[in-house]
């Protein structure tokens, strides 16, 4: 009877009702990521970094006067336990809003369920699928990898260089990034002169490159690519020295990259979000406070490295509170309206302004370029 | 000209890594007319474990040889828990529990290293020789002579001991092996242990080059495996040769035909090739003497 009772309490809370008195009530936030499995690289910081600020945010006497239960389910990267579980946190747990999915394939098979149930889901996956079309319920905040290609090209651009060649990975990541590049070339004025693709298992990409170098006319190359591949297609390049400039993907933005290429990754530039480079934005940079911030948060409570993920579901948890901060209540309408009307969010990923027509609300500033110079990010003037 | 050089530079690099895999195979299958599909696991166990103890501050000769030892010491325990338990089983079952085994290990790799990507440092450092407008790293000549020293080894050992002839009789013939007093299931576990050494071996040199992590097994074996299979499998020179043919065809159909096919056009050559010749290039035809 207890447990009825209470029940029904969240319930009226979550419909809206007057909640004033009932302190004690919690209110539940989803969160389906692939804690474990192949996408665990996501999953992993994004929980922690959920974790981490619901405590703090609870410490601080929780939001609207009510405490944050987060409950989170672990899909090990399979959209068919991720829909599961998304069923069980709109019918058993009734939560006010969901952070997550972490990868695209989870992402997209739970939308129909938040759509029909209109509870707002804040995706952290980065396909642009996701937000395209728009759909009511939908939100993401990390950025997408046409976006990556804008930058690319915008640099390019300022470089005067406007002739490239395309090598990029087989791999899901590679090829949704090659067909958006290649997408928004003609409307960047970029002309790829020259396509080259390598497996996400090979070891030796020297063959391709050669016919890039042999290839008259191109000025730059760039690689969409993810894993070990970029590593080596960075090696190779220099092994057969190569003079035109080298583009990476935001896909390797990790010291990892840096570490695997070694002293080849001189010179290299690529597209990243702001938190990489926390330390070494200027003072006047806006998302300054809030990367150095997380960046101390995250390190001094998991000891690990920051990586963009983790950030991710940051910007996705927060831009919920305040959200909700400013509706006066967890009422799924209004905290869905108010997220909408997110504007001037400084979040980790960038400066938020959703709009009806835009649920990611980044433009490009969110990306930073950045050049590896002797092992370090630097951000090149 | 320079592209040809260059196409043949990468085929040799590729190939000498597929060649050192394929090596792996030989002995086992040699031994027991088994292929080890947990080869590949032993590839990845020697880079992994020589990264992880030189992160540790183990110097790296040292680590190298600790890796390969561990590496034995893993190899034993399969033969001694897996396959010397099925004993009698055929060779179809013997292949499965390494398939097996190759999954447990990689899954294990993955809790007691991590899941990340690894380099080792290159022998000779990274800047390539340039020959004729072509560049080769240090590194895939090391890999290369790594095969030819593993190649001539073996023969020497195969043809040259007494052991050696005793791992032959045991795979011509099991039960008449130990009627004329071998111990087959000592040969059995040791020419595991020697196949774990080569796969160890062989993870040490390659990853300087194709940077390891704990499922880069998988795919070194099926192209090791592809690579034994048409340089014929069981024989040691014939490893070499069709791991350096199928890293050559990779590379020309890369730089000739497209990248998108080159995987599909080495698999081709390799059907043609063993349409042709079923023994596979090196392989001796079976004959049975009654």
């Amino acid at each position: 009877m207890a447990r009825t009772t209470k029940a029904a309490a969240v319930a009226v809370c979550l419909a809206g009702a007057i909640c004033a008195g009932s302190a004690a009530a919690q209110v539940k936030v989803g969160a389906v990521l692939s804690v474990t499995g192949p996408a665990s690289f996501l999953g992993d910081p994004e929980k922690k970094t959920l974790e981490m600020y619901v405590d703090e945010i609870n410490a601080k006497g929780g939001v609207n006067g009510q405490k944050l239960q987060l409950v989170t389910y672990d899909d090990g990267a399979d959209a068919n336990a991720a829909r599961t579980f998304a069923t069980r946190l709109i019918e058993e747990d009734k939560v006010a809003a969901m952070v997550g999915g972490s990868t695209t394939g989870a992402t997209m098979a739970m939308i129909p369920l938040f759509e029909e149930a209109q509870i707002p889901l804040i995706s952290l996956a980065g396909a642009i699928q996701v937000i395209e079309p728009v759909r009511k319920w939908v939100f993401k905040t990390p950025h997408t990898d046409k976006m990556a290609c804008e930058k690319i090209f915008g640099d390019l651009k300022a470089r005067n260089l406007t002739t490239i060649a395309l090598i990029s990975g087989t791999d899901a990541f590679g090829k949704s990034m090659r067909d958006q590049c290649v997408a928004v070339a003609p409307k960047a004025g970029i002309t790829i002169a020259h396509e080259e693709s390598y497996g996400p298992r090979d070891s030796d990409m020297t063959p391709q490159l050669t016919n890039i170098k042999g290839k008259a006319g191109v000025q730059a190359v760039v690689n969409p690519g993810f894993g070990q591949g970029p590593a080596i297609v960075t090696r190779n390049y220099r092994q057969l020295g190569i003079p035109l400039p080298l583009y990476q993907s935001h896909g390797v933005a990790s010291k990892q990259f840096i570490d695997l290429a070694g002293p080849a990754a001189d010179g290299v530039r690529l597209p990243a979000a702001a938190l990489l480079v926390a330390d070494k934005l200027p003072d006047s940079d806006p998302q300054k406070p809030v990367v150095v911030d997380y960046t101390r948060t995250y390190k001094g409570k998991t000891g690990q490295d920051v990586s963009g993920f983790g950030g991710h579901a940051y910007d996705g948890l927060m831009i919920f509170v305040e959200a909700a901060k400013r509706a006066g209540s967890f009422d799924t309408v209004k905290v869905r309206d108010q997220i909408e009307k997110t504007k001037g969010f400084i979040g980790t990923g960038g400066v938020v302004n959703m709009s009806p027509s835009d649920h990611l609300g980044l433009d490009l500033t969110a990306f930073r370029m950045l050049e590896i110079k002797n092992g370090d990010w630097t951000l090149p003037q | 000209m320079p592209e040809l050089l260059q196409f043949i530079f990468s085929g040799l690099t590729v190939g000498a890594v597929y060649a050192l895999v394929a090596l792996g195979f030989t002995l086992i299958y040699n031994a027991c007319d088994v292929i080890n599909f947990a080869q590949g696991e032993f590839v990845m166990l020697g880079g992994m474990t020589t990264v992880f103890l030189a992160a540790a501050g183990v110097p790296l000769p040292l680590a190298a040889v600790l890796a390969i030892i561990v590496t034995v010491a893993i190899a034993l325990a399969l033969y001694r828990f897996a396959i010397a338990p099925a004993r009698g089983a055929n060779a179809v079952a013997l292949i499965i529990i390494t398939i097996g085994a190759s999954i447990f290990l990689r899954g294990a790799a993955q809790v007691v290293f991590d899941k990340r990507f690894h380099s080792l440092p290159a022998w000779f450092g990274n800047d390539p020789i340039r020959v004729g407008g072509a560049a080769i790293l240090p590194q895939s000549l090391v890999v290369l002579a790594g095969a030819v020293v593993i190649v001539v080894l073996l023969w020497a050992f195969i043809e040259r001991t007494l052991f050696g002839k005793a791992i032959v009789a045991t795979a011509a013939n099991h039960l008449a092996a130990s009627l004329v007093g071998i111990n087959t299931g000592a040969v059995v576990a040791f020419s595991f242990a020697i196949s774990a050494a080569i796969g160890a071996l062989a993870g040490i040199l390659v990853t300087p080059i194709t940077l390891t992590s704990y499922d880069v097994g998988t795919l070194l074996a099926l192209k090791g495996f592809a690579a034994a299979m048409l340089g014929g499998i069981g024989s040691a020179l014939g490893a070499v040769v069709g791991g350096l043919v199928l890293g050559l065809l990779e590379a020309f159909a890369a730089g000739y035909v497209s990248s998108q096919y080159k995987d599909a056009v080495a698999f081709l050559v390799i059907l043609a090739v063993l349409f042709a010749l079923p023994r596979g290039l090196f392989g001796k035809a079976s004959v049975e003497r009654v």
